[in-house]
């Protein structure tokens, strides 16, 4: 009789702990003295995707760097909420300069650290979309393009939120915003715009680009991983839903995380040295109602007259990712319990 | 050692003395030549360990200073003008944070039109920022408060900014005492910052302040700026002793014993200044000069106790304050309680335009016959002026840019076409 | 020097702010029911060693099982599995071969020697269990850990009863059956073989039992007047399986005809098939969809060259030759006849209609009632007669092992609330553990592991085990496939994804708990737990 490899633990690599794998396999998350580096008391709204996203990110670098680790946070909803006088919810390093400079801040610490020959010392950079594709992007193309050991991360939740849910150069078509409202012939956000920043990254050639979502844990943790084992400048784009700013149920939050990858909307891969090395294969491919269904910001798409049409043109979105990266569960037949990274 | 250099070599070198960590450079004159010249020691090896980094813009060369200085590294830049402006936010921010960064500010105008000449309407943009700012009236000051500033900046952890007049001062070779290593060593002891992003003892630096605290953090600040009024003659005492040259300190008095007149100025244009009240004590007037080397914080009682004799006072500024007027007479009246009748603001030099002595004698004569308007504005082309008003006044005209009229104008004038 | 004022901050100040102010609702863990165990009639929790067997640590699961059941290599090679066909694995792919694994798990306690937990500390109480079938050794070893005496006796030569005497050796090896049963009586038990009890009550008298169980089955085969001519050969499948037990198998012929539809049909097919038989045809009077035998107990007898008869009546028996009659369904599914005969040659037909219960001991016993031939007994197992329980076959239920192990656990614990003068309650069971409850994105596709099957041609020529049990890698793949549907299985889910850190993680077996101080009510934790072990209830305001 043939014997299988016993590689599947139950729940496989999806869920966040594993009780039966050797301790130093298991996630930085299951780990009950983990950093925390975002700690409880923090004023991020019920079921914030991106203090979610910050915390497994950032106890991940601290565990891939055994917490020799400096933190540089732009302006907006994370650095408001974490650290308002006179609390700070960070149990690590950390410094908040401005919007827009937060990789050019973390450049400065990253040379610090190595004209001082601390180069065990790492630095992380993070930022949520405005600060990452639009004000922050011309110092994170320096940063890149010097190729400085940077570690940058942007909790990408599609819009500014802590001013009030604005467009942002991340806002995908249709949705609906402060300043995309839901009226007009073409209600929400216009199609054909918006900045594609991992492309961006990978463009300037640098040695590691990945994207993530909170939706899958084990992945985001591998990137950072990686990101650590690497010198140079690396970025990672991870996928934070908001409640307030989708309209989506705080309890949802890595529910539509995940249809944002399951749908093909949100391409989950990573890259090196400019190409892209492996992508994380749907598991249920998904029509694109089911994600944009569960959010308000979608909501004029829906109802008594529903826009066939529109949801029909981010389901064209979404094919293309699905086509572009190679995402369809199909292709990767010995994706295997694991999830599929290779 | 006293050698024929350029003003940007010799700071350059200077900062090289004070062991900068970090270093960070982007193009804009008239501060080129200094971060060149510290870019090459980088690379030379000249200055090391030092890391030199060409960033994108100056909001990057501000941030990646505020970056090393918040880790713990001696962080140096130099910009002007426009890249001034540019970096304004960060500016802000670095002084907020109470990061000891020093910076050259090779002054020069902000446009538009653009200029990329002289004056100092880049760093009166920035006098409010919480900067330490001095003023260098000669190379030789300039690079002896570049040493100073190190100092100031890190006993007090705030940034201080080197003001040194664009081209005049940056582009002039001259002989310059430019200070060496071990004197340096000796005045400047190495970096220990006030707070440190550490991973062994980790803060969260930059929280958001809200208004239960916030005026405090000012008031603070305010206290700290207070403190640099008796540091920095301090310093340059212990620079004098050390380096065997008076630089820095708060103001400088020349003349001003029984003077009637006194000027006040800032920067290099004292030199001419003191050429000037020379020419007018060999006249036969009572006239004197105080040059205020800090700028920020005000030295609101050495400027009164500096004046205190003077009948009048006239302020020569190299910058004003659109819709108003002086902005340093504003401040030198305030800290002389003086009206009007006693105080004159001169605007002169703006985007380059020369000082010369001649127009600051015919000025200083005007002044000693109480002749001189309040606000004057010192070699101005009244004709051009009064043909575009006449222009403007003109309902037939097309409306369009000011600066474009007055250079076909003076174009027209040139080619003799126009009266002058 | 200090720091600057309120620019920066001691790390982790924001635990002073409580951030639970703002919940309206606040997550529970709760325990649900899950369907394995409410559907499993032995009383096992199923899912509770399937989680023990999860880390590799057999022991600790077999212990978990045999505090229900005592028989997990026996009834993981006969149990039908009621836990898998209720699985709620089998909407996501096909359900857990729990099956598999009670046999893996039952099988190396055998190989190992492992032994049965002891007998309780004495108690001075004699109970009488009539009966060592499935039943009265499940009820006797339940007593036995209790402390009670138990005096075990049976009427035929060996313990087993129709595990012994009604399965055929090839489904149940004999000495996998004689390991698990000396192991009970290896706890202490007083055993009579051979020993019928005709008068329940004089019995007890005279042994001074406080307390009797009646566990004595269904022995008596139900019979049909079918007509028949002169020396046709005409048996029941009950004696058949009986006779070859012993040993000493009746002479069936080449083409043997079994009339039925139950399992001891398909038994007595497959065991005529063994016994020589060329053609073994199992006469049916509906169709596949209305026969109470189990699937795969069919498709392993059509695998092995047996055939059906579907919608027929046996109308005649000859030498040599059956009349059968085709029937119809009507609208409610009964058979109708239709008239239309036909021959169909065979040596000899086995009736596999069903058994009766022989209760002559219970004649004097007018306390205890007897229904349309099954004992009526109460929740607890007791019958109308105090101190006298009942339970197997001889009651009014689904006639299995499985069933049978379940009422001696049941009547066991009567039993002893009935010595103590207690009530035997049963704990309230839990809401049930549903499949819409659980987040099966968690769950990674595993298919099923198949449990090896001999050979086909060699299997009809033996009665060697047909079904092999699962190896070790593979029981534990299939083990781990559970999904530990409402009951927390310390994935970490809920102290990962919740984004305030109010979930508290305590270690090894200790589960999680929530940090009213600062969860916030989001929901994410109960959203996103695999196993639905997690409410949200509202706050009280």
């Amino acid at each position: 009789m043939t014997t299988q490899p016993v590689r599947f633990f139950q729940v496989g690599s999806f869920a966040v702990g594993n009780r039966l794998l050797p301790s130093g396999d298991r996630t930085v998350q299951s780990d009950a003295d983990r950093t925390n580096s975002l700690d409880a008391g923090h004023r991020a709204c019920q079921g914030c995707g991106e203090a979610l996203g910050a915390r497994y990110a950032i106890d991940a670098a601290m565990r891939a760097t055994a917490g020799r680790l400096l933190v540089v946070n732009a302006t907006g909803c994370l650095e408001v909420f974490s650290t308002p006088y006179p609390q700070t919810s960070w149990r690590i390093a950390w410094l908040h300069s401005l919007f827009g400079n937060a990789p050019a801040v973390a450049t400065g610490m990253a040379a610090a650290m190595k004209v001082k020959g601390k180069t065990d010392v790492r630095v992380v950079g993070q930022a949520g979309d405005g600060g990452t594709v639009d004000i922050g992007f011309g110092c994170l193309s320096g940063m890149f393009e010097r190729n400085d050991d940077v570690l940058f991360i942007c909790y990408d939740n599609e819009a500014y939120m802590n001013t009030g849910v604005q467009r942002s150069g991340a806002t995908p078509p249709a949705a609906r915003t402060a300043t995309t409202e839901a009226v007009g012939s073409q209600p929400g956000n216009v199609f054909g715009q918006g900045k594609d920043l991992p492309r961006l990254a990978m463009a300037h050639d640098i040695p590691y680009v990945a994207t993530a979502t909170v939706a899958d844990l084990h992945d985001l943790e591998g990137k950072v991983e990686r990101a650590m084992q690497i010198r140079g400048a690396r970025y990672l784009h991870i996928l934070v839903p908001c409640p307030l700013g989708w309209g989506s149920a705080s309890s949802d939050t890595i529910r539509v995380a995940r249809l944002a990858q399951e749908t093909g909307l949100f391409p989950v891969f990573e890259a090196e040295g400019g190409q892209v090395t492996a992508v994380s294969p749907i598991r249920h491919r998904t029509p694109v109602e089911e994600y944009l269904s569960l959010q308000g910001r979608y909501a004029h798409l829906f109802g008594e007259h529903p826009s066939l049409d529109v949801i029909a043109r981010i389901q064209a979105i979404a094919d293309h990712n699905i086509a572009r990266y190679g995402l369809d569960p199909g292709e990767h037949d010995d994706a295997g319990p694991e999830g599929g990274r290779p | 050692m006293l050698r024929q250099i350029e003003g940007s070599r010799a700071v350059a070198e200077t900062v090289a003395c004070c062991r900068p960590e970090v270093v960070c450079a982007y193009p804009i004159s008239p501060q080129t030549h200094i971060i060149e010249a510290v870019g090459a020691m980088v690379k030379s090896g000249a200055l090391s360990p030092c890391e030199f980094i060409n960033v994108e813009s100056e909001f990057a060369a501000m941030s990646v200073s505020i970056g090393a200085s918040a880790a713990g590294a001696r962080a140096y830049t130099a910009t002007a003008s426009q890249g001034l402006l540019f970096m304004m936010e960060a500016v802000y921010n670095a002084s907020g944070l109470g990061l000891p960064i020093v910076m050259t500010l090779a002054n020069r105008t902000i446009g538009g039109p653009i200029n990329i000449w002289n004056d100092h309407s880049d760093a009166m943009s920035v006098r409010d920022t919480g900067w330490i700012q001095l003023f260098a009236e000669t190379n030789q000051e300039a690079v002896d408060l570049h040493v100073q500033a190190f100092v100031i900046a890190e006993r007090l952890s705030l940034p201080v900014m080197v003001c040194m007049d664009g081209f005049i001062l940056t582009h002039a070779i001259e002989g310059i005492d430019v200070p060496e290593q071990d004197a340096v060593d000796a005045f400047l002891p190495p970096f220990e910052p006030r707070q440190v992003l550490d991973p062994d003892d980790p803060v969260s630096i930059g929280a958001m302040v809200g208004p239960e605290a916030f005026e405090e953090v000012r008031y603070l600040a305010y206290v700290r700026q207070l403190e640099a009024l008796d540091l920095i003659p301090a310093v340059a005492a212990d620079f004098a002793r050390g380096f065997g040259r008076s630089s820095g300190g708060l103001v400088r008095s020349y003349r001003t014993e029984d003077a009637d007149t006194v000027v006040v100025a800032l920067g290099s244009v004292l030199g001419t200044i003191k050429d000037a009240v020379d020419a007018r004590r060999d006249a036969g007037e009572r006239v004197g000069v105080v040059g205020i080397t800090t700028f920020r914080p005000f030295p609101v009682q050495a400027v009164a106790n500096a004046l205190a004799g003077a009948q009048r006072v006239v302020v020569v500024e190299k910058a004003f304050s659109v819709g108003f007027g002086g902005v340093l007479s504003t401040d030198v009246a305030l800290a002389t309680q003086r009206s009007e009748s006693s105080l004159y603001t001169v605007v002169a030099g703006l985007g380059g335009r020369p000082i010369t002595r001649r127009h600051l004698e015919t000025m200083l004569a005007a002044a000693g016959e109480d002749q001189l308007e309040v606000l004057t504005f010192l070699d101005l082309d009244t004709g051009v002026v009064e043909r575009e008003q006449a222009r403007m006044a003109a309902a037939t005209t097309r409306p369009g840019p000011t600066a474009e009229f007055v250079l076909r104008d003076l174009a027209l004038r040139q080619n003799g076409e126009v009266e002058p | 020097m200090e720091p600057p004022f309120a620019i920066t901050l001691d790390v982790g100040s924001s635990r002073a702010n409580h951030t639970g102010s703002w919940r309206v609702e606040r997550p529970v863990y709760v325990d649900r029911q899950p369907p394995c165990s409410d559907a499993c009639l032995a009383g096992e929790r199923v899912q509770q060693w399937l989680y023990q067997a999860e880390p590799g640590d057999y022991e600790a699961a077999w212990r978990q099982l045999v505090e229900d059941n005592p028989f997990p290599a026996v009834m993981g090679r006969i149990c039908y599995h009621p836990c898998e066909t209720a699985c709620n694995r089998a909407q996501l792919d096909e359900a857990v071969g729990i099956n598999a694994v009670e046999r893996f798990l039952g099988d190396l306690a055998i190989d190992r020697g492992w032994e049965l937990p002891p007998a309780g500390s004495d108690t001075g109480k004699r109970v009488l269990v009539i009966g060592g079938g499935p039943a009265g050794l499940s009820c006797a070893y339940r007593l036995r850990r209790l402390g009670h005496h138990v005096r075990l006796v049976d009427s035929a030569v060996a313990l087993g009863g129709m595990m012994r005497f009604g399965i055929p050796a090839y489904r149940l090896p004999r000495d996998v059956l004689d390991a698990e049963i000396e192991r009970i009586i290896a706890l202490g038990i007083d055993v009579g073989l051979e020993h019928t009890v005709e008068d329940i009550e004089s019995e007890r008298a005279e042994g001074a039992f406080d307390a009797v169980f009646v566990a004595v089955g269904a022995q008596l085969a139900r019979r049909l007047d079918i007509p028949s001519g002169d020396s046709a050969r005409v048996l029941d499948a009950i004696s058949l399986l009986h006779r070859v037990a012993d040993g000493d198998p009746p002479q069936l012929g080449l083409r043997v005809a079994v009339y039925g539809g139950g399992d001891t049909a398909i038994d007595a097919a497959r065991t005529a098939r063994r016994l020589g038989a060329t053609d073994a045809v199992v006469v049916y009077r509906r169709n596949r969809g209305h026969m109470p035998a189990h699937g795969d107990e069919l498709d392993e007898a059509l695998a092995e060259g047996v055939t059906v008869r579907w919608l027929s009546v046996v109308d005649r028996v000859d030498p040599g030759r059956l009349v059968v009659e085709k029937v119809r369904l009507d609208d409610e599914g009964f058979p109708v006849p239709t008239g239309e005969t036909e021959e169909l040659a065979a040596d000899s037909l086995v009736l596999a209609l069903g058994q009766d219960t022989d209760l002559t001991l219970l004649e004097r016993a007018p306390d205890v009632a007897v229904d349309d031939g099954y004992v009526q007994v109460e929740a607890t197992m007791m019958t109308g007669e105090a101190g006298v329980f009942a339970g197997g076959d001889s009651v009014p239920s689904q006639r299995t092992a499985t069933m049978a192990i379940g009422h001696g656990g049941r009547a066991a614990l009567g039993i002893d609330a009935f010595l103590a003068g207690r009530d035997a309650t049963d704990p309230p069971l839990a809401a049930p553990a549903t499949f819409d409850r659980l987040n099966t994105w968690y769950f990674a596709e595993a298919p099923r592991t198949r449990r090896p099957e001999l050979e086909r041609a060699r299997r009809v020529s033996t009665f060697d085990e047909v079904v092999g049990g699962l190896t070790e890698e593979n029981a534990l793949f299939e083990a781990r496939r559970c999904l530990s549907c409402g009951n927390c299985f310390e994935c970490d889910n809920c102290f990962g994804v919740c984004p305030d850190n109010a979930v508290i993680k305590l270690g090894p077996g200790e589960r999680y708990r929530f940090d009213y101080d600062f969860c916030k009510g989001c929901g994410i934790c109960v959203a996103e737990c695999p196993c639905g072990a997690i409410d949200m209830v509202p706050e009280e305001i």
